[in-house]
């Protein structure tokens, strides 16, 4: 494939990738999604999870996300997230110290709504911890 | 007047003092830099966030369904003021500025009949406006132990914030602080956190686009839900960071003026010093030389 996908990946603390790649997986609230060049334009929320960044010649690079919002625009695609960690550098006591986190979420939480969107979070969490 | 010692020791103690704002300077040019960087690179993303803001509240202001955090709780009975300032003082005008916009302000809330209640980030804030609203103080938050002013110092503000708004303890939120233009110039600035102020929908962003429409997933209402509350993250962040930078430059040049001034002063320490040896001398040498011709 001659096109290339335009990925940034930006965190509020600074710029932390951006460069051309073939293909992205993102992790969107609803499924995981792959971007290629001359996707659609879509704006989608993030569960936390693993980006993974696909391109050619060169290893994959895996990226956790504690959730964000990722916007695919004809220039490309851009992923805010929140907090954005090599997956390599990810260790269980981290992803321990999250899923503590979202548990206090879930047991504080004042309406139903938020305890389920906190619940949500905190099952993809888990799921994250069995997969390391 | 006063003897030739008193003189010495002043302008020892002058000296030590300039050493002390040079260094101070020294100092705040280096954290400045630091400042201006973690600025620059927390731009993309807010720029980015003013974006997709701009491109889904734009379509949602109007509507009846848009979240509370952007068309507010339809009163303007209470205000939340939050004053963001330094921890540190010596740094010239710039957290009195920032202070007396603050009061200002509030001052203005209240004739209207309103109710007021205030949020202090940085020791210097509180200090500043305790004395005239101490009652009106709801929470104060203080970073002096963090080297350096992160995302997570604001998601603890935005957290504060938005669970007492949740919470109806307000319904509109200002916060002050001081926007960096340049070393010499900081800017007290007001904004609008509550109900968020929409930034409008710039020419860029639609051209970006090239006419096409966005597919939304979840849909557009579901993510301006998740995005407000991080909108205003960035935003207090935002002001955080402009308000570190203008601390360290408001510092350096007050260092600056402080270094000069200790200067001058010694300059003219040491000329009186210098005379009235001289003066001394002189009377010596004519004693000796009077009483000789006595003889």
């Amino acid at each position: 494939m001659a096109d290339k996908l335009h990925f940034e990946l930006v965190s509020p603390e600074r710029l932390l990738l951006s460069e051309a790649v073939d293909m992205v997986t993102v992790p969107g609230k609803e499924g995981d999604f792959g971007v290629l060049a001359g996707h659609a334009p879509v704006m989608a929320t993030l569960r936390p999870g693993v980006i993974n960044v696909d391109d050619a010649g060169r290893p994959q690079q895996r990226i956790f996300v504690r959730g964000g919002f990722a916007e695919v625009t004809p220039k490309g695609l851009t992923i805010l997230a929140e907090n954005a960690i090599p997956l390599a550098e990810l260790d269980g006591a981290m992803l321990d110290q999250e899923i503590a986190n979202a548990q206090e979420d879930v047991t504080d939480a004042k309406s139903d709504e938020r305890r389920q969107s906190a619940q949500e979070k905190l099952d993809h969490l888990k799921q994250l911890r069995q997969a390391i | 007047m006063a003897s030739l010692k008193d003189l010495r020791n002043r302008i020892a103690s002058v000296k030590s003092t300039q050493k002390i704002t040079k260094a101070m300077q020294m100092v705040a040019a280096a954290k400045l830099r630091r400042a201006q960087e973690a600025a620059e690179a927390a731009r993309p993303y807010a720029t980015r966030m003013d974006g997709v803001m701009a491109n889904l509240a734009s379509g949602m202001a109007g509507r009846a369904g848009a979240p509370a955090l952007l068309a507010g709780t339809g009163r303007d009975q209470v205000h939340l003021v939050i004053v963001a300032t330094a921890d540190r003082g010596l740094c010239g005008g710039f957290n009195s500025s920032i202070s007396r916009l603050a009061r200002e302000h509030i001052y203005h809330l209240i004739r209207d009949g309103k109710t007021v209640k205030v949020v202090t980030v940085g020791r210097k804030g509180r200090d500043a406006l305790k004395r005239l609203f101490g009652d009106k103080f709801v929470k104060s938050f203080e970073f002096s132990g963090v080297r350096q002013v992160g995302f997570t110092q604001a998601e603890d503000i935005a957290n504060y914030v938005l669970s007492s708004f949740e919470a109806g303890e307000f319904d509109v939120a200002t916060m002050f602080f001081s926007k960096f233009v340049n070393v010499v110039t900081q800017i007290p600035t007001a904004q609008q956190l509550i109900p968020a102020s929409v930034p409008s929908t710039g020419a860029a962003s639609g051209a970006e686009l090239n006419g096409a429409v966005y597919d939304y997933e979840p849909d557009e209402a579901e993510i301006l839900k998740d995005l407000l509350p991080r909108n205003l993250t960035v935003q207090i962040f935002k002001a955080l960071l402009e308000n570190v930078a203008g601390e360290f430059g408001a510092k350096m040049s007050a260092m600056d003026n402080a270094t000069r001034n200790a200067g001058e002063m010694i300059k003219k320490l040491n000329i009186t010093y210098n005379r009235s040896r001289q003066a001394m001398i002189t009377k010596e040498l004519i004693e000796i030389i009077s009483g000789a011709e006595a003889l």
